[in-house]
Parts: structure tokens; C-alpha cells; sequence
């Protein structure tokens, strides 16, 4: 298969730089569009490309740009393109390589998407960790700057566009586009209400579009090479490649680029190497942290955002975490409500006092504290957490998306905790 | 502990002329002041580790922002740290990739190791060890970053490698 | 109006308003935390979940916020779907976790928010068994008690305080279930309307710390429709009563004047009245200057013996009710009547009263100043001088918002949208003063300059409003902004002193020539616009010349003034120590009272009855909320029995308070609408007076069981619709006789709703309050001419600066008001105290003549040239005179004053304080 997002990428050998990366077609799809393509031509290809957003939700990026008010409908001011580099979700490990092995293939994009939304200030949001990262962006933005890919006359088109890196001061949260806005904007990074979407008030009151890194990468591509091309490339019904990565014990954990709806089976026994000698899979979550456990009857589902759907999980981030059967599963779906009771920003009172109700309610149960009621408790706070709507963001509801299939494929697993007095797993990991 | 208004004169007693200068740079593309706040949080911390009451009522008042306002703001974000921390902070992956692998095990030698346990500092002053959510390199877990620095694949020898007795200076 | 179904019902709904209000309309009983009527809709707390249905073949639904969810029509939802109800049980029982369940010692308890949310979702079993977040509380100030473990983090207190009402020392800490509201480290509140936090937090997170130290339910507390009597802007307030005492003031709303809130000055300034100063009985003075208590019917004997046919004179009271001044001025004759006021105050509220019926400006009430869309304010620190006023024109430079929310079809509730869009974009506001005022932060322009100066700034916005040309930018854009707006407002004052601001204010107005500019003036009490009503004819004396004749008077009444606050010391001696009989009404002890000859221990507002002019002309009533103690007496029955003992022939034939306001009425046209200020004493709803207790006031029969174990009966109120019981209902009942809220399973102050003819609208009862004067068609006519004064060298000009706390003569008797108040001081600014060599907090000798004070030394971030500002009505600075020329120099033996907190709250913080604030984490 062909490589496009990674062609650049050889982790252990240094990043690509200007040079290296415009010797292998780089800038080409920014020279093609500033020599002739107007912005609303570009759209119309990424539109018609089918690429959906690679941050977790999948909307058709065509889409979410066609929100954007442009010449006369936009009252005069900046507009704003931001990067979501925050990459926090359990499990993802894919926005990292992509800026640390190759970070002009995400400045092209990022100009290119400029360009066809008419932003004029660009943010690339990256979370405060990925040091390495930051200064690799920092670096190819000066060669940018340098060959006037940015600033006031990009290639002599009059288009202007300058681009800053925004390391994060952390928090998961800052990774929900509204919430991303506020830390922007140095406030608390609690989300914002929709409507009005970003897209038309969004960083200082202004028309934005917050885009993931991967879905980013893919713009130049697809402006160079069509539409078609795009869209021939997946093996199912999604357009493109992905980065699909599996964690977990597994014989070779990595991140791999596949095509779009390459089967389940196929990533994690051919590209992870199947499970480490004597562990058996028990369950997996296909697309991070926030997605429903699928199982060993789903491994020949296609990557593909409706099929994962249709299953009863997410594609998220298309990175899978793989629970083996001598992990605890109640230890795992603790550990990541754990996680999201700590990473809510408080804002509202499902996720803020409900997921550490649910914590609370786990960890007598891994403690071997249960009672046979506590399984009831978990599923109301499955029904009143749960639910998009429910709650201000996505986070509560992602959070409860393990939980909710663990006891519908593990149920016997949390009664065995309770029944048994304590975690029957005991003996692999701590507590 | 008075409730003094801080004047001007008391910022620059507070914050360097590098300091300043740096957030002056972040201002040229903010269009409001209180917008460059977890910037110049983050400046000021780089060079001093933590952001103490002092830094943060001048940073404040820098900006033109009240001191409950940027501590509001200071107190969100978990790498900004309202209370000092050791010459290196240790952030400690505990998400799930990195637990299925094992890393409660490694993050109590690392603890045994070190003397010290989430959120305290080495009595050397040289580690402050805080938990972090995924780290983003969960192919490489159970996995850390010591200051800058990512360290993959932990396991006991490994914290042993990094941190014996002798290199903490902790001969106890 | 579109119509909405919900549970099947339709319901008539108003376009643009949200499903919440829309239930509440219905009077259907949705709970709510984070959404307030003022405020508007965020959609944190969660509790308002409604199930919406795509259509009528929906019948699963999904759970929306209904504070979040516009109406459209043929909208479908329901509160009663299962899937509703549960979830509101959850939000609760989640709210619940880590709330301490302190109710019995929780001085929010019984109307409590949360209390009632919970009984309304049916939340009882508590299934959480681990431990519950515990957080350490902060000293506030003396006002606001804090007690954060009761937290439900609503962040209603954030928004109130920061996004309303501009406080910037109150916020959201940490993040997840360890947020913190509070401040970045202990200390005194310093917003002048953080008192409302009490009102606005459903808990008892923040509660009234003066109420706690001497505290009741709300249901034992007696209530009576009241007006704030701190200043002259006229907020309803509910003061609530037991065992003879006001322990709080509560809100009341008006929907035209103060709305949901009130200010500082109004909530906690009447601690005075339960002070040791108040007087109890009549007293008559010793030859050794002690006085001896007499009763009434002595001490009216008394008088009497020294005023029938001897020439007599009196001086009314702007903070005195229209009644109690009028009986005065008939009793002595309008020519031996003086106001009350100081001469230059006479004068300015004389012009004032003029100018308002003149003018072709609307005097705005407060709702239609927060309409304003460009505003003008010369000369007034609006925050000091009309506390309500100021948090008005907060609210009218958020209009620009509201514009730029309205084109992008953004409803005006959808708050934290609003606020994101707009960012930090206003409405045009201009502040034109000698110095810094507490509006600053929100204007577009501050310009600084000395009165006279300012006055002449106002003329020159009023010669380019005539298509004239200045040479004067500022007033040139200041100008084009006024003309530009739909809705301009000008607001000035007497603060000032100065009646050329106040005429340069007025040739604005009236230059701008449009139906709709406003002109609001703020001036000093609470009723100094109907007393200076009642002098307009010009009739009377001034203060000055009744000292002039002074020696010829054979007595003197003065009605509840301190007369030694209206003139100079040497002029109000030489009028009470002559061989003039004094015979003084009031109700705590003063310098006045002091020099009087017989006192009458007068009721205070609570105690008795009467009606109020506020500054935008409106004539409100106020209501005993309980019965005078021992042998007080309302300074109208005062009067009205004087009258009687001396036989006045007119005056005699007056039995009852509706007679003396219908003959108040007929006196002067400008009084004609005081008949309908409020229903007369017959006035009876279904047969029954409106009660003053709560349906639940318990004890009763038991409240004096230490005195006497016999319950003595109940006082009778016969001079107005209201009655000292239980019986009777409080509903519906003309607004102006609505002494309490409550409503069945609304025990918390949101059961406003339920007395609303709509959400955040006017109150069923219909509007409250008489507007006795209107502007005209024609303009005012004044003149433009400015006294200069010339600055000799080392010569500085007193520019009098009000103090919300601390210029008020009565609130400055309550303690905490006092502790705000601090010490009497000299502002200056900075480039002067390094002249002078003085930091903020040392002290300057201020020389005005042959006065001479020393002063604490605050410093100003801008001043006009050669300006120092004074604080007025402090003690250290009695003499000062607004306008004066003064010198300064540094005051050597000055000692510093130590720290802020007062001894007894540092012992009970100490523990804090040495671990800090708030954790981080
Ligand atoms: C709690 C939460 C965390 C999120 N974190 C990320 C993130 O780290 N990176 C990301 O790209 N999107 C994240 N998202 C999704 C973003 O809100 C947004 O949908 C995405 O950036 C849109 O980009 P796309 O259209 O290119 O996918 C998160 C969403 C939620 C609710
Ligand atoms: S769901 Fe959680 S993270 Fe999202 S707004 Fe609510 S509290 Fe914040
Ligand atoms: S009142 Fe609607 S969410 Fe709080």
C-alpha cells in the first residue's frame, strides 16, 4: 500500500526537514493551489474527498468548513485555523509521530486550510508534554517563514497567514475544541455552549475551525492529488489512510498508516504480531480511551467510522488499547474513570460529582468492597452520565463508554469481584 | 498576608526584564492583555520552576487581570505548578496503556527509589513526582518523562539505572 | 405566540425566551440552579433536563437542558417523562456527595435552594458511601460569611459577582470535583454589591455575617414592604424583624428600580437601628446637660408649653418621609420652615427639582438606564453616590453585546455565548471626573479634570451637539457618540457640588434633542428630591437664615437632622445656643441632639410608615416592620399629636396617615399622585390585611415567656393594610404591599417567580411606586456661566469624594459599615505624594483656613490638575468644604494604622491563614 501521511516518517532517524521533505513533494500542493486554485475550489476538493475528522468524532472536515462565513457574509476581522494537538486521550499516540517525524507535511496543511477558510492567524494547540514535538514545529516554522511559505505574501499570492505553536498548560480537556478556545484565549479551558459553533464565533469571538493534526496532514494530499485519488485509497467505505496504532500486551505495539477500513484483525495480527505468548485477548477498545470494548466477535469488522459504529463502539482515534484475559477488566475501566473524573473541568455536575461517584462505586468493587447493588448504581450513573446531552461536553459521555460495554461483555468479571470479596486478577497487577 | 494592592514598581521587583520582555512577545499577537495569562504563567515558571503568590499577584497585575482571576487560570491547568517543586519533575504515566503494562509495579520501586510519593519532592530537592495522564506513547509503556525527557519501556531496572541511591544523593 | 406542548399540554410561550422560563411562565415546577433571571443561562448545573421530542411520533426523546433550549413552535417536551425525572433525581443526588447535609446549623436553611430542589426531584437515599471533599473557608470581610464545604459549584456567585456586578476579587479555583470559589487569598470582599452573593447562591456557601450573629429562620423573621433609605436611588427592600430587631435586609424586587439587587450600603447599613445610640424615650435636658427620660404625653406638654403662641421655626430632613415634613412645615408655617438642607445642597436640589420637570430628557428609571447604549457621566463616582445606579450601567455597556448576539440570532440569555462573542466590546460609556472613579473599568474614555472643568467639558459636548465647533476633541467624540446611540444617557449629579456640572449636564440632554436620551442625577438621600419638591415654591428659609434669626425664635423643631452635617460649626451653634427653645425628633444620638433642649426618640424606618421621593422621582411607601419599641414613636404621629396639643387648627382635624397624605396630596400639585402611591388602610385582599409572618412563624406565644409567661396580644397595625399575624394571604396583593416571598415548595428567594407575571417581569401586583414629575417639552433653561477659580502656589482644590460606606450619617453607626468605612481620608495623586514624600497610608495635614485635619493619604491612579479629594461625612474631615483651597503638608506624628482585619476575626482565621488559600489540586 501506498504511504501518504508517513512517507516522511523513520522513527529513530532525525525529522524531516525543509529540504528533505520538499525533495519528496513537498509544498507541492501549496504551490498548486496558490498558482491558480482559488479557496473555494480547494473546498470543494476536500469536500468532495470525503476526509473525516481524524480527532475522534469523524464529522466530514468538507463540511465543517462549509460553516465557515466567508467574503461578504463574514463581518471584517481575523479568522482563525488551530491545530488540535492536545492528544491526550488514553491510548492515542498518533498526533505525536506525525509532528515529531514530519512536521512540514502539518504546516502545509495547515496553510492550505488557511487558505480555504481565509484564516489569517493560525494556532497549532500542542499539549505542554511533547517538548520534543514543539521544538521540531518551531523549528520548520522558521523555514516556512524563511522561504515565505507564512507571513504577509505567501508565495507571492497576497495571501497572508502567520502561525504560532501553543504549547498547553495541560488537561484533557483542552483537547474538546470549545474548551481548546478558552485555554487559548488564557482562560479556564471549560467548553463552551453550542451554538454558536466555533465556526462562526469562536477563538476571541471570531469564525474558527479547530482541526485534528492527522486530519490536517491529509490536506496537502488531497489538494495535489484529487479527490478520487483520496478517496481510492480507503479499502471500505472511508476515504484515505489512518494511522491506526494498538497498545496493550501485545507482541509489537506500534502505529501503523493502513487504509481506511483495513479489518480489525489484520492491524493487531499482522502489524501488532497477535498477543504476547500466553495471553489470550479478552476484549479491546478500538479507538481510545473514550470508545466502547469491543471483542474477540468483532475482529473482522472494518476500520471504518460507521461499521465500528454500527458494532456499538467509536472509531475515536483509531487507536486500539487491547485488555488481555489476565488483566483485571474492573482495574482497567477504573483506571480510566479515574482518569476522566480527574481530567472533568468541573463545569457540570454529571461529569464533575457523577464520575467520581462511579469511581468511588469501582473501586469497591476492585477492592473487593462490592455489593451485588453497586452493579445497579453503575448503570444508572450509565444512563444519567452517559448520554451526549446529558452533560456539557463529550468528555462524561466518552468516559462512560467503557464502563457501559465492560459490563456488557464483562459482567461476570464485576460479580465475581463482589461475590468473591476481592479482584480475582489480584495477582498480575497492584491494586 | 495584607490584602496590599500591588503598585507597578512592585511588578518590576517581582518579575526579570527578561521575563517581561518575553511576555511582551506573546502580547504582540494576543489582542487582549489577560489572553497572554497561561503564557506568561508558563514563562515565568520556566525559569523558576513554580509560580509562586508573589510572581502571581505581579503577572496579574502585568496584565491587568485581578489575582483571583489568574489563579483561577493557574489552578486549572496541571503543569502549572502553584507550589515548588524539585529541580526536575518527574511525570509519571499512570493512564491505562501504560497500566495494563505494569506500571503500578515500577511507579512503587520508583517511589521505594526516590523516598517519595505523588506530589512530594526528594529531600535532595532534585525530583518532584507527579502523576500524568497518557503521555501519548503508549506503544512504548509503561513510560515517563524525567524534566524534558521521555523515558520509554520502564521497568525496575530501569528506575534502578536512572535513579540509584548515589545519582539522588540520597545515601540514607 | 408560538405554542409549545409539554406533556401533552400547550403551552403559549414567548418567542425568543427558553424552555425553562417558558415551564416557569406555566407555573410549572422545573428545578434550576445555574440559570438566574438576571443572569441567563450556562447550562452547568444540569438540574433543568427536559425530554425534547423530534415530533409527535417520537416518544423516547432526548434530554435537553431547558435552560439552553429556545421555544419554537410546536415544540415538544416533557418534565414528567421518566427519563427526565430520574435524571433531575441524579443531578441532585450527585450534588449531594460532598454537600455536609449542616442544614440545622446552616444559616440557609429553611430557605435554602438546594433544600428545595432536592424535596422537588424526590431525592432521599443517599447511596454514596466514600468520603466527602472538605475545603478550608476564607475570611471575607465582615459582610459575607463563607463556607465553602456547601458548595454545589453552580458558579452562579462567579458570575454574579464578576460578570455583573465587576467585583474582580471573586472566582472559580481548580478544576473537577475540587473547585473553589473564593478569593486568591483571605480578605475583605471589595465589590460594593457582594452582599447579593448571599441572595445568589442557592447554598449557604456565602450568607449574611451580621444575620449569623444574631440569626433566625426566614420563616420566624416578620417582613414589611420597605425602601431603602442609604441613598436617594430608592431600592425595595424586605427587612426582616424578631424580638424587636432587624437582623437583615433582603431584596425586594422591583422590577423598574432595583430588580434583583441591591447594594452594600442598603443590605448591611442598618445594623444602626438595633445600635446602643438609639434612643428609647423622650428625654428633656438637665441644667448639667444629661437628659431625663419623659413620657410622650410629658414630653408633647412640654413642647407644647414652649411653642403655643411663641414664635417657632422648624427644620425638615431630606431622610425624612414626605408626611413627617409636611406635618412640620404646616405646623410652623412654610415661611418658618427650613428644609433641612445645607445651603449649597439647597440650592443644588432646588435647581435639580427645577430642572427635572424642564428638561426634554427622560429621568430614567433603572431598568431603562441598563437600556442605555452611550453614556455620559460628569462628575459622579455613580458606584459611591447611587450604588444601584452604577450597577445599571454596568449592565448597559454589555448592550453592544446584546447587539452583535441579536444579529447573529443569538439570544440574549445564552450568557457565556454572549459574553464569548463579544469579547471585551461595550456600548460607549465616558466618564468625566476629577478622579478615579469605580465605573473606570467598563468606561471607553475617562477624562479627569477639576469641576469646573468638567462643567465646561459638558457645555462643550452641548455647543457640538448644536452644530456648534470647540476646540475640544474629546467633547467633539463624545458628542458623535451621545448622537449615534438610540438610547444616550447623561448622568451627573450634586456630589460634585457644583451647580455647573449639573447645568452642563442638562444643556447635553437637551442638546441632543432626542425622545428617547435619558438625564439622571444623582443626589444624596432618600428623600431629598420630595423635600426639595415641597420647597420648589420658594417658600421657606434657608439653613443660614435661620441662624441669622435665630435670637428672635422662641423654639426650634428639628426633624431628624443633624444639623451640625449641613453648616459650618460656628453658624449651627450660634443657632441652637441662643435662648431658642431646641426640640429635636430622631432616632440615634448626635451633636445635634446634644444641643437640644427635648428630645423625641423617634421610630426608625422600620417602625413606622411614610413615603419616599427617590432621584428618578419616584414617590414609594414604606412599612413598619414591626411595632415601635419601648416609647418610640413615628415622627409623623410625633407631629401629628404636637399638632393637636398645640391646637393647630388645621392639622387637628388630621387622624390617621391616609388623611395626612390626601392633605399632603392637595397641598402642592407636584404631590398629587402620593394618593397612589400605595393602597389606603382599608385596603383588604380577600377579605384579610396582607400578613407580615410567614405562614410558618413559629413562637409566637413563647417569645416573651422570659418577660412574662401571659401572651400578650398581638399589635394591631391601624394605619395600613398590613398586619402583625400569620393570618391572611401574601399573594397577588398590589406590589407595593408585598412583605415576603415564599410559595408552596419554594421556600428560597426564588419563589419570586411565582409572584412574577412573567420570568425577570413586572410583578402581578402591577407596577410599585408614583412618578410625581415628568419632563417637558420645552427644556430647561440654565445658565452657562462657570465661577473660575484661580490656585494661588502650593494650593490644592477639595474635590469631595462619597464613600458608599462611611458618607452615610445613619449606616456608619452599624459596626461592619464602620470597619469598611475606615478612617476619614485625603486622595492624591501620585506625582503629589512623591512631592510630598507619602505613601498610601501615611497621614497629611490638610489646611483649609482656619481648619486644619489630619488625614490618611490614599493614592489615585488619575486626578485632575491641582485636585485632592476628601472623603465626606467622615468625622476627621467635618469642616472640609467641597470647593475650598487648601495646602497640604506631611503630617510627622502620623501613625500608620495596623493591619486590616479586625482582632477578633484573625484569631478565628489564624489557622488559615498560616496554610494559605485555596489548594491547588
Ligand atoms: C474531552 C475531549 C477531548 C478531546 N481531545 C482531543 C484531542 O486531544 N485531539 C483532537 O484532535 N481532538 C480531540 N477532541 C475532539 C475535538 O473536540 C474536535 O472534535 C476535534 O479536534 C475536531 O477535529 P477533526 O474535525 O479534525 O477531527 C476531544 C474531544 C473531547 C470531548
Ligand atoms: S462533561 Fe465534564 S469536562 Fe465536559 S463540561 Fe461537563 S464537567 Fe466539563
Ligand atoms: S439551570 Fe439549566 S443547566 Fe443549570
Amino acid at each position: 500500500m501506498e504511504k501518504v501521511l508517513t512517507r516522511n516518517i523513520k522513527p529513530g532517524k532525525p525529522p524531516t526537514d525543509m529540504a528533505a521533505y520538499e525533495a519528496n513533494g513537498g509544498y507541492q500542493g501549496l504551490r498548486k493551489a496558490m498558482s491558480g486554485m482559488s479557496p473555494q475550489d480547494c473546498r470543494e476538493v476536500v469536500s468532495a474527498s470525503n476526509l473525516r475528522g481524524r480527532g475522534g468524532a469523524g464529522f466530514p472536515t468538507g463540511m465543517k468548513w462549509s460553516f465557515v462565513p466567508m467574503g461578504d457574509k463574514c463581518t471584517p476581522g481575523h479568522k482563525y485555523l488551530v491545530c488540535n494537538a492536545d492528544e491526550m486521550e488514553p491510548g492515542a499516540f498518533k498526533d505525536r509521530l506525525l509532528m515529531e517525524y514530519d512536521p512540514h507535511q502539518l504546516i502545509e496543511g495547515m496553510i492550505l486550510s488557511a487558505y480555504c477558510i481565509g484564516a489569517d492567524i493560525s494556532y497549532i494547540f500542542i499539549r505542554g508534554e511533547y517538548i520534543v514535538a514543539i521544538e521540531r514545529l518551531r523549528k520548520a516554522l522558521e523555514e516556512c517563514y524563511a522561504k515565505g511559505y507564512l507571513g504577509e505574501n505567501i508565495l507571492g499570492s497576497g495571501c497572508k497567514l502567520e502561525m504560532y505553536v501553543h504549547p498547553s498548560a495541560g488537561r484533557y480537556i483542552c483537547g474538546e475544541e470549545t474548551a481548546l478556545i478558552n485555554a487559548l484565549e488564557g482562560k479556564r479551558a471549560n467548553p463552551r455552549a453550542k451554538p454558536p459553533f466555533p465556526q462562526v464565533s469562536g477563538l476571541w469571538g471570531r469564525p474558527t475551525i479547530v482541526n485534528n493534526v492527522e486530519t490536517l496532514c491529509n490536506i496537502p494530499h488531497i489538494i495535489d492529488r484529487g479527490a478520487e485519488w483520496f478517496k481510492s485509497l480507503g479499502v471500505g467505505e472511508d476515504a484515505g489512510t489512518k494511522l491506526f496504532g494498538v497498545s496493550g500486551r501485545v507482541k509489537n505495539p506500534g502505529c501503523w498508516e493502513l487504509p481506511m477500513g483495513t479489518p480489525i484483525r489484520e492491524i493487531l495480527e499482522n502489524h501488532a504480531g497477535g498477543m504476547q505468548d500466553g495471553l489470550q485477548l479478552k476484549g479491546f477498545l478500538p479507538g481510545g480511551g473514550s470508545t466502547d470494548f469491543l471483542t474477540k466477535d468483532h475482529l473482522d469488522l472494518a476500520m471504518d467510522y460507521n461499521v465500528i459504529g454500527k458494532a456499538g463502539s467509536r472509531m475515536g482515534t483509531g487507536t486500539m488499547i487491547i485488555l488481555d484475559d489476565q488483566t483485571c477488566p474492573v482495574g482497567m475501566v477504573l483506571n480510566l474513570i479515574r482518569f476522566f473524573a480527574h481530567e472533568s473541568c468541573g463545569f457540570c455536575t454529571p461529569c464533575r460529582d457523577g464520575l467520581p461517584w462511579t469511581r468511588q462505586v469501582l473501586e469497591d468493587i476492585e477492592q473487593g468492597r462490592g455489593k451485588v447493588e453497586d452493579l445497579d448504581t453503575l448503570e444508572y450513573q450509565i444512563n444519567y452520565i452517559g448520554a451526549i446531552g446529558n452533560t456539557h461536553c463529550a468528555l462524561a459521555p466518552g468516559a462512560m463508554e467503557p464502563l457501559q460495554s465492560a459490563l456488557k461483555y464483562f459482567r461476570e468479571d464485576f460479580e465475581r469481584h463482589i461475590s468473591g470479596g476481592c479482584c480475582p486478577y489480584h495477582s498480575g497487577k497492584g491494586a | 498576608m495584607s490584602n496590599a494592592k500591588m503598585i507597578q514598581s512592585d511588578v518590576s521587583s517581582v518579575l526579570t526584564l527578561q521575563e517581561m520582555a518575553e511576555i511582551d512577545h506573546e502580547l504582540e499577537h494576543i489582542p487582549y492583555k489577560s489572553g497572554a495569562a497561561i503564557d506568561a504563567l508558563k514563562i515565568i515558571q520556566a525559569g523558576r520552576g513554580w509560580v509562586s503568590d508573589e510572581c502571581l499577584q505581579a503577572i496579574a497585575k502585568y496584565l491587568g487581570m485581578s489575582s483571583e482571576e489568574l489563579e483561577g487560570v493557574a489552578t486549572f491547568y496541571n503543569l502549572i505548578y502553584r507550589r515548588p517543586v524539585g529541580e526536575k519533575v518527574i511525570l509519571f504515566c499512570d493512564s491505562v496503556s501504560c497500566w495494563i503494562s505494569g506500571c503500578d509495579s515500577v511507579k512503587q520501586t520508583l517511589s521505594d527509589t526516590l523516598g517519595v510519593d505523588y506530589g512530594e519532592t526528594t529531600k535532595d530537592n532534585r525530583y518532584t513526582l507527579l502523576p500524568v495522564p497518557c503521555l501519548g506513547a503508549c506503544d512504548r509503556a509503561p513510560v515517563m518523562m524525567v524534566g524534558d525527557d521521555l523515558v520509554t519501556h520502564l521497568d525496575d531496572n530501569k528506575i534502578n539505572e536512572l535513579f540509584s541511591a548515589s545519582k539522588t544523593g540520597d545515601q540514607s | 405566540m408560538p405554542m409549545i406542548y409539554v406533556d401533552g399540554q400547550e403551552i403559549e410561550v414567548v418567542q425568543g425566551e427558553n424552555i425553562l422560563e417558558a415551564c416557569l411562565n406555566a407555573g410549572l415546577d422545573l428545578p434550576y440552579f445555574c440559570w438566574h433571571p438576571a443572569m441567563g443561562s450556562i447550562g452547568s448545573c444540569r438540574q433543568c433536563a427536559v425530554i425534547q421530542y423530534q415530533n409527535e411520533e417520537d416518544t423516547s426523546g432526548r434530554i435537553v437542558m431547558g435552560c439552553m433550549t429556545p421555544v419554537s413552535e410546536g415544540a415538544r417536551f416533557s418534565l414528567k417523562a421518566e427519563k427526565a425525572t430520574e435524571f433531575r433525581e441524579a443531578v441532585v443526588e450527585s450534588l449531594m456527595l460532598n454537600h455536609p447535609h449542616d442544614c440545622p446549623v446552616c444559616a440557609e436553611g429553611g430557605e435554602c435552594h438546594l433544600q428545595d430542589m432536592t424535596v422537588m426531584v424526590g431525592h432521599r437515599d443517599r447511596r454514596y458511601t466514600g468520603k466527602k471533599n472538605t475545603y478550608r473557608n476564607q475570611y471575607l470581610g465582615p459582610l459575607i460569611h463563607h463556607e465553602m464545604n456547601r458548595c454545589i459549584a453552580c458558579y452562579r456567585c462567579e458570575r454574579y459577582y464578576r460578570d455583573y456586578a465587576g467585583g474582580k476579587d471573586l472566582g472559580a479555583q481548580a478544576s473537577h470535583d475540587h473547585l473553589y470559589f473564593g478569593r486568591h487569598e483571605e480578605g475583605v470582599l471589595e465589590s460594593e454589591f457582594s452582599g447579593n452573593l448571599v441572595e445568589v447562591c442557592p447554598t449557604g456557601v456565602f450568607t449574611d455575617k451580621p444575620f449569623l450573629k444574631q440569626y433566625s429562620r426566614k420563616w420566624d423573621l416578620q417582613s414589611a414592604p420597605s425602601i431603602c433609605q442609604g441613598c436617594a436611588v430608592g431600592c425595595n427592600i424586605a427587612p426582616g424583624e424578631r424580638y424587636g430587631k432587624v437582623k437583615r435586609v433582603h431584596n425586594r424586587y422591583n422590577n423598574e428600580v432595583n430588580g434583583y439587587f441591591i447594594c452594600d450600603r442598603g443590605r448591611f447599613g442598618s445594623g444602626y437601628l438595633n445600635s446602643d445610640l438609639r434612643l428609647d424615650y423622650a428625654g428633656i435636658k438637665n441644667p448639667d446637660g444629661s437628659f431625663f427620660a419623659v413620657h410622650q404625653q410629658q414630653a408633647l406638654d412640654t413642647a407644647a408649653g414652649w411653642m403655643v403662641g411663641k414664635k417657632v421655626a422648624a427644620i425638615g430632613s431630606p431622610r425624612a418621609s414626605i408626611e413627617a415634613n409636611y406635618l412640620l412645615r404646616e405646623l410652623v408655617g412654610a415661611k418658618n420652615f427650613a428644609a433641612g438642607f445645607s445651603d449649597q445642597e439647597a440650592d443644588l436640589m432646588g435647581s435639580i427639582a427645577n430642572i427635572l420637570q424642564a428638561t426634554k430628557a427622560i429621568n430614567p428609571s433603572i431598568k431603562q438606564i441598563e437600556s442605555a447604549d452611550a453614556v455620559l457621566i460628569l462628575g459622579e463616582d455613580v458606584t459611591n453616590t447611587a450604588p444601584r445606579v452604577a450597577l445599571a450601567l454596568r449592565q448597559s455597556v454589555r448592550n453592544k453585546a446584546f447587539e452583535l448576539a441579536e444579529q447573529m440570532g443569538l439570544p440574549s440569555w445564552q450568557d457565556a455565548a454572549v459574553r464569548n462573542l463579544a469579547q471585551d466590546q461595550r456600548s460607549p460609556m465616558t466618564i468625566v471626573s476629577a478622579m478615579d472613579t469605580r465605573l473606570d473599568d467598563v468606561a471607553s474614555t475617562c477624562v479627569s479634570l477639576a469641576p469646573d472643568d468638567i462643567a465646561a467639558f459638558g457645555y462643550a459636548v452641548a455647543a457640538a451637539l448644536a452644530g456648534e465647533s470647540t476646540d475640544n476633541a474629546q467633547a467633539d467624540a463624545t458628542a458623535q457618540m451621545l448622537k449615534a446611540a438610540k438610547n444616550p444617557l447623561i448622568v451627573s449629579g450634586s456630589s460634585m457640588a457644583h451647580q455647573g456640572v449639573i447645568n452642563s449636564a442638562v444643556a447635553v440632554a437637551d442638546a441632543l434633542d432626542k425622545a428617547t436620551s435619558m438625564l439622571s442625577f444623582c443626589i444624596p438621600e432618600c428623600n431629598s428630591l420630595g423635600l426639595a419638591l415641597m420647597v420648589a415654591d420658594g417658600s421657606g428659609s434657608s439653613l443660614s437664615g435661620l441662624a441669622k434669626r435665630a435670637s428672635k425664635l422662641d423654639a426650634l423643631i428639628i426633624l431628624e437632622n443633624d444639623v451640625y452635617r449641613r453648616g459650618d460649626k460656628s453658624q449651627i451653634d450660634q443657632l441652637l445656643a441662643s435662648g431658642t427653645k431646641v426640640i429635636t425628633l430622631d432616632m440615634v444620638e448626635n451633636s445635634t441632639l446634644d444641643q437640644s433642649d427635648l428630645v423625641m426618640a423617634a421610630a426608625s424606618y422600620a417602625e413606622s410608615q411614610g413615603t419616599l421621593v427617590s432621584s428618578e422621582g419616584r414617590a414609594q411607601r414604606f412599612y413598619p416592620v414591626h411595632s415601635p419599641a419601648a416609647e418610640r414613636l413615628p415622627s409623623w404621629q410625633w407631629l401629628l399629636r404636637l399638632a393637636s396639643v398645640t391646637g393647630h387648627k388645621k392639622l387637628s382635624n388630621l387622624q390617621n396617615f391616609d388623611q395626612i397624605v390626601a392633605a399632603c396630596a392637595v397641598s402642592n400639585p407636584l404631590f398629587a399622585g402620593l394618593v397612589d402611591v400605595a393602597p389606603l388602610n382599608s385596603f383588604r385582599d380577600r377579605g384579610s390585611k396582607i400578613p407580615r409572618q410567614t405562614h410558618r412563624y413559629s413562637g409566637r406565644t413563647a417569645m416573651n415567656s422570659g418577660v412574662s409567661v401571659h401572651e400578650p396580644q398581638q399589635p394591631k397595625d391601624h394605619e395600613s393594610p398590613l398586619s402583625y399575624s400569620m393570618e391572611g394571604l401574601n399573594r397577588d396583593q398590589p406590589s407595593s404591599l408585598m412583605p415576603f416571598v415564599w410559595s408552596p415548595g419554594w421556600n428560597s428567594n426564588q419563589s419570586l417567580q411565582k409572584f412574577q407575571s412573567e420570568v425577570d417581569g413586572p410583578l402581578k401586583g402591577g407596577p410599585s411606586g408614583v412618578r410625581l414629575i415628568s419632563s417637558s417639552l420645552q427644556g430647561a433653561d440654565i445658565s452657562r456661566q462657570i465661577d473660575k477659580v484661580t490656585l494661588k502656589a502650593h494650593q490644592w482644590h477639595l474635590v469631595p469624594m462619597q464613600q458608599i460606606h462611611g458618607s452615610d450619617e445613619l449606616s456608619a453607626h452599624t459596626d461592619e459599615i464602620a470597619e469598611l468605612a475606615g478612617r476619614g481620608f485625603i486622595a492624591i495623586g501620585q506625582k503629589v505624594a512623591e512631592k510630598l514624600a507619602v505613601t498610601e497610608g501615611d497621614g497629611l495635614l490638610v489646611k483649609q483656613g482656619e481648619i486644619e485635619c489630619s488625614l490618611e493619604v490614599r493614592i489615585l491612579s488619575r486626578v485632575a490638575k491641582n485636585c485632592i479629594g476628601y472623603s465626606v461625612g467622615y468625622l476627621e474631615t467635618q469642616g472640609l468644604t467641597a470647593g475650598s483651597l487648601v495646602t497640604l503638608e506631611a503630617d510627622k506624628s502620623w501613625q500608620r494604622s495596623g493591619p486590616e482585619m479586625i482582632a477578633s476575626d484573625k484569631a478565628a482565621f489564624e489557622q488559615v491563614i498560616s496554610d494559605g488559600g485555596a489548594s491547588n489540586v
